[in-house]
């Protein structure tokens, strides 16, 4: 028996009838080379999941335990205290109140710095990718210089202008900073997409309405689906992840929970309470993990539905 | 229903010049075809019209209104696109609408409309699928319906049946007769197919290389072409051009061919009078061709056979002429029994030759 009827049996016999050519591929015989790869792909996947794997189990470790030094053993008594004590209780410098304001923080400084800089950015390259804009050529190429331009060179300049804007410090002042960054990118990115819309609906549009808001909303913006997608799930995850900009512009307020996070492990007295430090470093990274399952989903929704395809 | 003309019309995109000061005026109800090889810009003088492009100097009237500096939506046009150009996200329901939302109308003459264009269009069934789901027909109706539902009085056509197949063309070359002949409008259509031009056109404007080489009733343009251009553009087989010499002998008037035949064009209508030995083109249409050698004709000569095409219902055969083809209409009958490299004689039909000057390529 060959590998395509194997294929069909496996599949159900309804893949004979596919119209597109099915090409089986072959199986090949292991060679040292192939047992190479194998060795190399497995010592890179081990690389990462060791660690993680101490810092999983770690967590759910009591004190105790981990005083004993067995740091690859599973937990003697498996216990959420230290996620519970990092939420809620773990001290970043005077302040004892855990994870949770981080937390908080976070979400106030993503959720309108997403619609900032999103709202902001697909307007913008929607003008730019399909209405005539003066200007346009020379004003894609500043965009295009501004993606380039390292933050740490205008840290002190924002630092002033939002001082004189009094959002200094504050969770607005945060998110507003985050929206600026991260236009440029987000613009030659809705700009590009948008681009490769047919003109011809365009002209089409144009001719129907003529109103630049009513083809956005009705036309262009539910043409936008995937690229949607793709924008939150960079922007979530890097304002989430966002460290920097956090740390500048927070202030003593509205630290972001990486910021926080910072603090409440490096900042200890006494022993160090390993356990609290892996718990909190797992509630700092979940977010962005629980997003890119929702949002995955959807983003496979959005390609089989053929939204773009006419 | 108003008229459209244009109006020492300028186009330039850069330092490229498209049109250079092009006049045309179609009169109320008129099916305007404007016909012409790739490149020749009548797509831009569509648009033009359409508003989608600005013109760099001259005027566009609809009616008694100067439009040339108005908004597309505020023109009073609607357009099809060679595309389709549907909006992908809507139901057909909501492409039709959509082409109302320029329009404050109220809700339910809204409806009114759509479920007439539906009607009209028989795409009913459709109303609530998206383009996606549609056959390349059925998008077509639903482009023409998007159009309709406006109710405006000049019609734009894009190329509109060019990514249709060959049976799907005819119909709906056919329904789009139908509807110009109910709605009365007035349409410009856009389209090198001269199939096309020929049979929906009331009136074609021929372009080439931005300058509207004739602009005339199809029957014009066939039988009266206006230069060489038109004269080899329109046909299929096309016209044959040869070269010729004119020989006056008393009220007979001769084209002499290289090869030493003579044809008869003492009929020919001349808008200039005929000079002795003037270089001319001759320009003989396929179907004029006969295969006897019987009868009052212009010429009856022997030629070889090259070979014949038979389409069906119609044939073609070609002949060495000259060292040339020439091409010939025949009886698909007749076509069946030509062997290539036998002899034929071949006669002209009286009063059906064009004559062009050799140096400026007009009708003479």
């Amino acid at each position: 028996m060959n590998d395509l009827t194997m294929a069909q049996r496996a599949l159900g016999a309804d893949i004979a009838v596919r119209s597109a050519p099915y090409f089986p591929r072959k199986k090949k015989a292991i060679t040292g080379r192939s047992v190479a790869v194998i060795v190399f792909l497995s010592i890179c996947a081990l690389f990462f999941c060791i660690p993680l794997y101490v810092v999983v189990v770690t967590s759910f470790k009591t004190m105790d335990q981990i005083r004993e030094g067995t740091m690859f053993a599973l937990p003697n008594i498996w216990t959420l205290e230290a996620w519970d004590h990092a939420w809620n209780s773990a001290c970043s410098g005077t302040r004892c109140e855990g994870l949770k304001v981080g937390f908080w923080n976070s979400v106030f400084i993503l959720v309108p710095s997403l619609i900032l800089s999103i709202g902001l950015s697909i307007v913008t390259g929607y003008a730019l990718a399909l209405w005539n804009v003066k200007w346009a050529g020379p004003f894609l190429f500043i965009l295009f210089i501004c993606a380039f331009v390292p933050f740490q060179i205008i840290m002190f300049p924002l630092i002033s202008m939002t001082a004189t804007l009094k959002v200094y410090g504050s969770i607005w002042g945060v998110a507003i900073i985050h929206a600026v960054l991260a236009m440029p990118v987000l613009t030659l990115i809705f700009r590009n997409y948008y681009k490769d819309i047919p003109q011809e609906i365009m002209s089409a549009a144009v001719m129907d309405s003529g109103s630049f808001w009513k083809i956005f909303f009705e036309i262009v913006l539910p043409m936008s689906g995937n690229i949607l997608i793709v924008v939150l799930i960079l922007q979530i995850t890097s304002i989430w992840n966002d460290y920097l900009i956090g740390v500048t512009f927070g202030g003593m307020g509205a630290q972001p929970m990486t910021v926080n996070l910072a603090n409440l492990i490096t900042i200890s007295t006494g022993t160090v309470r390993y356990n609290d430090n892996m718990a909190a470093a797992l509630l700092t990274a979940i977010p962005p993990l629980v997003i890119y399952f929702f949002v995955g989903k959807l983003f496979v929704q959005g390609i089989t539905a053929g939204a773009i395809k006419g | 229903m108003p008229r459209v003309s244009f109006e020492h019309i300028t186009k330039n995109y850069g330092l490229m010049k498209v049109l250079d000061d092009l006049n045309l005026s179609i009169d109320d109800g008129d099916f305007l075809v404007l016909l012409g090889p790739s490149g020749c810009g009548k797509t831009t003088l569509l648009n033009l019209l359409a508003g989608l492009l600005d013109v760099t100097d001259g005027r566009i009237m609809i009616g008694e209104r100067d439009v040339t500096d108005l908004d597309p939506k505020d023109r009073g046009l609607a357009m099809v696109f060679q595309s389709y150009a549907l909006y992908p996200t809507k139901t057909v329901h909501g492409n039709l609408k959509f082409g109302l939302s320029a329009s404050k109308l109220p809700r339910d003459e809204i409806e009114q409309r759509i479920t007439w264009a539906a009607k009209l269009l028989q795409i009913e069934p459709l109303l609530h699928r998206k383009p996606g789901q549609l056959s390349g027909g059925q998008r077509q109706r639903v482009a023409i319906g998007r159009a309709l539902v406006k109710n405006v009085g000049v019609f734009l056509f894009d190329e509109p049946l060019s990514n249709l197949d060959a049976k799907l063309r005819t119909e709906m070359r056919l329904e789009i007769k139908k509807l110009h002949d109910q709605l009365k409008s007035t349409i410009v259509y856009v389209t090198h197919d001269q199939i096309e031009a020929m049979t929906m056109a009331t009136k074609i404007a021929v372009m080439n290389g931005g300058v509207i080489q004739q602009f005339g009733t199809p029957d014009e343009i066939y039988e009266r072409p206006a230069n060489l251009f038109v004269a080899g553009f329109i046909g299929s087989p096309a016209m044959n051009l040869r070269k010729a010499r004119l020989s006056l002998a008393g009220a007979k008037v001769e084209a002499v061919f290289g090869s030493g035949v003579r044809f008869d064009v003492s009929d020919y209508p001349f808008i200039t009078p005929p000079q002795e030995g003037a270089e001319v083109i001759a320009g003989l249409r396929p179907e004029h061709f006969v295969l006897t050698a019987n009868g009052p004709f212009a010429a009856t000569f022997t030629v070889p056979v090259q070979y014949a095409e038979r389409t069906g219902p119609d044939a073609s055969a070609y002949f060495t002429f000259e060292n040339d083809l020439l091409a010939l209409r025949v009886e698909p009958d007749a076509a069946a029994k030509l062997t290539p490299g036998q002899s034929m004689t071949v006669s002209y039909l009286k009063g059906k030759a064009n004559l062009f000057d050799a140096r400026t390529g007009q009708r003479m």
